[in-house]
């Protein structure tokens, strides 16, 4: 049943998702905090683009600018979303409330709090169903016990009238994709899904994840700090740090070929299950705040082979070997003083 | 095992919580009591200057087994020993011994109170040292977990997650601790400063001869802490072994789907080994191995009777299954 997605595109798919150096803003008495700085990438149907980087580095605040939820003061300060060819960055918010939920779906970190407690799974799946598509009470009830069913909860015609409560956080969270899932939409968001849960669930949700994405040939937009999870799950990746990209590729090369020093130390410094390791490398200092991200690239206090340009100029994405590689060694111009340091002995 | 002496050492732990409704109702309803078992026949091993790890979904009990050695639950039955005392029946000497990092750093340092302060209480608290010597050793730690003393003087807000973990460790080794419990010290952390953490937590091991209780859910970091591994399954310890042996060679069918199960930064377009069903409530009535509703190779013996724990390979791997075979 598995649909064979065609990797090289050689028949051009027109994207569902494009993002174009996607600026967000808020503005505080101090200036202006940049959580996401000309971040752009595209996900064609039936992909899974995985947004990878630590707390902080802009992930949730990304999804939450395409949905169009970023809380005031916050604002979209630059840049373009386009959904099916149609801009979205620029809708009011009446219209873009029937975009959420009829195109695009979520899932959040925390399935319990997704849901209302007040009401049973099965109406707030009715609901949803029927505030965007033109269908009957009652075939809106067939649908999501189908829906329940296609999420793997068993005995759904029972269960449909159970309480979010009375499920388990596993079961919650296939119920949330159910309800993501309700309307059909062209693309789903996906934060953190699996972080609340048990590995074994975690397991579960993912495999359904990328089945029914497979299947209906739905964009998924997958944000996590799991490695693990980017590895298994994804096509392809974009790793942020603070705010910006630092690389993007399919998951293949960006993770075992890595370019950028910061997702080389990413792979580095996680532990392996196949063990072997006896001292694990360690990129040094954390992530710097919002509020004073160093001049030119935002890496370069904790990168082992910055040298002078990093120190100046913000790097932009380039095309590095297999991946694109927003870092100075990979520029041509600087790429021979680049060498130059690295034979002195520097590392 | 290894010649050396177990320096804590759990015998037939167990923890039991009454979980029945009030005497009113249970009288008007006619409900017998009900009881959660939480905990039971836990046997530990640690010989000095290892690490033990404890893995297993939530509701194992991995926690409530850590919060034990430490004693900040009494268990129901079995003892505890640590050097050969009864934690329960020794008195604060023995207490000074034992130290824990909790998991989340940033609800387990006062935000009231300057970093100085924090790493001081317990050296106060057992008065080891008194007047200057306070400030001294309070640097000292500040030094030894890769802070400056600078920064004593700060509150914990002013930390990133990572340099609190270290403000963290710092107190449980302010009272010269040979046994540490650390519970998830890292699952609060980012991949980058996780590293960090958990080199430091090595390096001290290496120079000060302690003694981990490593308490995790994520069996990569478990492979890279620890010397042996038990894995918990509903209170009960089902499977344990080295290191290695557990990881190449898991004999349990829960160790073996909890293995398949985790997510591999190596694992590009994988299937993870499904595993079926969720860990159950634990309150429920079973029979049988606690793991058979959700065992592939179940048989009905593994329906009615429950498995002990049994050498497998002496010395080195028990496993609780009637089909795994010696």
């Amino acid at each position: 049943m598995l649909s064979t997605r065609n990797c090289d595109n050689a028949v051009s798919v027109s994207p569902i998702l494009t993002v174009s150096d996607l600026i967000v803003e808020f503005p505080t008495r101090k200036g202006i905090l940049r959580p996401v700085d000309r971040v752009g990438f595209e996900i064609d149907p039936g992909e899974i683009l995985g947004i990878v980087g630590e707390s902080g580095a802009g992930k949730s605040m990304c999804g939450s600018a395409i949905v169009g939820l970023i809380d005031r003061p916050g604002r979209i300060g630059g840049g373009e979303i386009s959904l099916s060819g149609q801009r979205i960055d620029n809708l009011s918010n009446d219209r873009m409330r029937r975009i959420r939920g009829k195109k695009i779906g979520m899932v959040f970190q925390d399935p319990l709090r997704s849901l209302d407690p007040l009401k049973t799974v099965g109406d707030q799946i009715v609901e949803t169903i029927r505030t965007h598509l033109p269908v009957s009470a009652a075939e809106a009830r067939r649908r999501a016990v189908a829906a329940l069913e296609e999420v793997g909860i068993p005995a759904a015609a029972n269960r449909i009238d159970a309480w979010p409560h009375q499920f388990s956080g596993g079961m919650c969270q296939r119920v949330v994709i159910a309800l993501a899932l309700a309307a059909e939409p062209a693309l789903i968001i996906a934060d953190e899904p699996t972080t609340a849960l048990d590995v074994s669930v975690q397991a579960q949700i993912m495999a359904l994840l990328k089945r029914l994405c497979r299947g209906r040939g739905t964009a998924v937009m997958l944000i996590t700090h799991d490695m693990g999870v980017i590895a298994e799950t994804t096509d392809r990746v974009a790793v942020l740090y603070a705010g910006r990209l630092a690389e993007i590729g399919p998951t293949r090369d960006v993770l075992s070929n890595p370019s950028h020093p910061y997702t080389i130390g990413l792979m580095t410094s996680t532990p392996k299950p196949t063990g072997g390791i006896e001292r694990l490398s360690q990129i040094s200092g954390a992530m710097p705040s919002l509020r004073d991200i160093p001049k030119g690239c935002a890496f370069s206090p904790r990168c082992g082979r910055a040298f002078a340009p990093c120190y100046r100029n913000i790097p932009v994405l380039e095309p590095a070997a297999r991946t694109e590689v927003a870092c100075w060694l990979y520029d041509e111009e600087y790429a021979k003083d680049a060498a130059n340091l690295e034979g002195t002995g520097h590392d | 095992m290894t010649d050396r002496p177990s320096l804590v050492r759990a015998e037939g732990l167990g923890l039991t919580f009454d979980v029945s409704k009030p005497w009113l109702n249970r009288l008007i309803e006619r409900r017998p009591k009900q009881f959660l078992k939480a905990v039971e026949d836990v046997h530990i091993d640690i010989p000095r200057g290892k690490t033990f790890a404890l893995v297993g979904e939530s509701g194992s009990g991995k926690s409530t087994v850590g919060k034990m050695l430490v004693g900040l639950l009494k268990p129901t039955s079995g003892h505890v020993t640590i050097n050969g005392e009864d934690l329960f029946a020794a008195g604060r000497a023995l207490r000074r011994r034992i130290q824990m990092i909790f998991q989340s750093p940033y609800a387990s340092l006062n935000p009231r109170w300057r970093v100085r302060n924090i790493i001081a209480e317990p050296v106060r608290a057992f008065n080891l040292i008194s007047g200057n010597g306070i400030g001294r050793r309070v640097d000292e730690l500040l030094e030894q977990v890769g802070l400056t003393s600078s920064d004593g003087g700060k509150y914990p807000h002013e930390f990133s997650g990572g340099q609190r973990q270290r403000i963290a460790i710092a107190r449980a080794l302010a009272s010269n601790p040979d046994f540490i419990v650390c519970d998830e010290p890292t699952s609060a952390l980012d991949v980058s400063v996780q590293s960090q953490v958990l080199n430091l937590m090595k390096d001290l091991q290496r120079d000060l001869g302690l003694t981990y209780l490593f308490i995790s859910h994520d069996l990569s970091i478990v492979r890279y802490m620890a010397d042996r591994i038990g894995v918990l399954y509903l209170g009960r310890l089902v499977e344990v072994a080295g290191r290695d042996t557990l990881f190449d060679d898991p004999r349990h069918p829960y160790t073996r789907m909890l293995i398949d199960a985790a997510p591999r930064i190596d694992g590009f377009g994988r299937e993870a080994g499904q595993m079926t069903g969720e860990i159950p409530d634990p309150i429920s009535k079973r029979t049988g191995c606690s793991f058979h509703p959700r065992c592939p190779v179940a048989t009905d013996f593994c329906r009615a009777e429950e498995p002990d724990l049994r050498v497998i390979i002496a010395g080195e791997a028990e496993v609780a299954c009637h089909m795994v075979l010696e």
